[in-house]
């Protein structure tokens, strides 16, 4: 696995908005003093170490392992191989990445082996059957005028803006089930994509490397699954 | 790729190439259109403000909990660990 990079934004635009979804939060790539004092702390067999752990890394590692299995039961398992594993394993921690992204790695390495046996050798989005041929258009196209209208290709009616919707109701719990409730529903490669990219936040370039999908492809996918969970969320706010 | 004729977008372009915008793939001309129509339209720039709304509470998931469950296993295991 590649090892997470900030890179340097091209200035303009919405720039300052897009600089907190192009870095990298999966995976840090510098050793940090906390990690080496939760090291030493593992090292000592100390279980607050180990919870504190369990409760910044875990719910990931379970999602990063279902984009490479077949069920939640068998990710599951692989999660605790992994911590097993980096049980065993601390003593050959040698600081040279972040503890997260030594984690992380020895997930990735497990969830692969584990996936070839399984056989599913492949991330779904590297599938043919899921590949950029199948067009779906971002918005319905009821809601553009039609080529015979004045206007063609414009809204009909604009977009309402989200910013009127009190904050309680956005960031609500309700809100949290709808959108994991659309990513269930996105087909493999979509959500795959999607929970690597705006989730869990890696960089493009890890979600690529990490699911065997060209930067294109990777994007296409994206676009499509970004797309429908912001229509269950518009049809969502639209609910009264 | 959409296909685009002359140099004006039209908004059902424009929403198709919202994620290559953010993820800064698209090339510096047709970047500078896209940015000249959001300007100009108060559809499409609410539409751009919902995508990005969306991907912020996407990233609100992570602070989910997945299977609290789990956690009291791995304790067990973790206490059965003896170095």
């Amino acid at each position: 696995m590649q090892e997470g990079k900030f890179q340097p934004e091209q200035p303009g635009g919405r720039a300052a908005i897009q600089q907190q979804f192009a870095g990298s939060h999966l995976i840090g790539d510098v050793v940090s003093a906390e990690d080496l004092r939760l090291v030493e702390a593992l090292r000592s067999s100390d279980e607050n170490a180990f919870v504190s752990l369990i409760d910044r890394y875990h719910t990931s590692m379970l999602r990063l392992a279902m984009v490479f299995v077949p069920s939640q039961a068998v990710a599951e398992e692989v999660v605790q191989e992994t911590w097993m594993g980096v049980l065993q394993g601390l003593d050959r921690f040698e600081g040279r990445s972040s503890l997260k992204t030594w984690i992380f790695r020895i997930l990735t390495n497990r969830a692969k082996t584990r996936a070839r046996r399984e056989g599913r050798s492949i991330p779904f989005s590297s599938l043919p059957e899921f590949s950029i041929e199948i067009q779906e258009p971002a918005v319905e196209s009821e809601r553009f005028r039609g080529p015979d209208q004045q206007w063609p290709g414009h809204w009909v009616s604009f977009p309402r803006s989200w910013d009127e919707i009190p904050e309680e109701r956005i960031l609500s719990q309700e809100t949290m089930i709808r959108i994991q409730e659309a990513i269930d529903t996105l087909p493999a490669g979509q959500r795959d994509v999607i929970t690597l990219r705006d989730i869990e936040g890696c960089s493009s370039d890890e979600a690529c490397t990490l699911l065997g999908v060209s930067e294109a492809n990777q994007r296409v996918l994206l676009h499509r699954a970004r797309s429908r969970v912001r229509r269950a969320l518009e049809r969502y706010f639209e609910e009264k | 790729m959409t296909n685009v004729n002359q140099n004006q977008l039209n908004c059902q372009e424009v929403v198709e190439l919202v994620t290559d915008y953010l993820e800064q793939a698209l090339l510096p001309e047709m970047r500078a259109q896209f940015e000249e129509h959001i300007e100009e339209c108060p559809g499409c720039d609410a539409y751009l403000e919902q995508v990005q709304q969306t991907i912020m509470l996407l990233r609100k998931l992570t602070e989910q909990q997945l299977f609290p469950e789990s956690k009291q296993e791995l304790l067990e295991i973790f206490r059965n660990w003896k170095r």
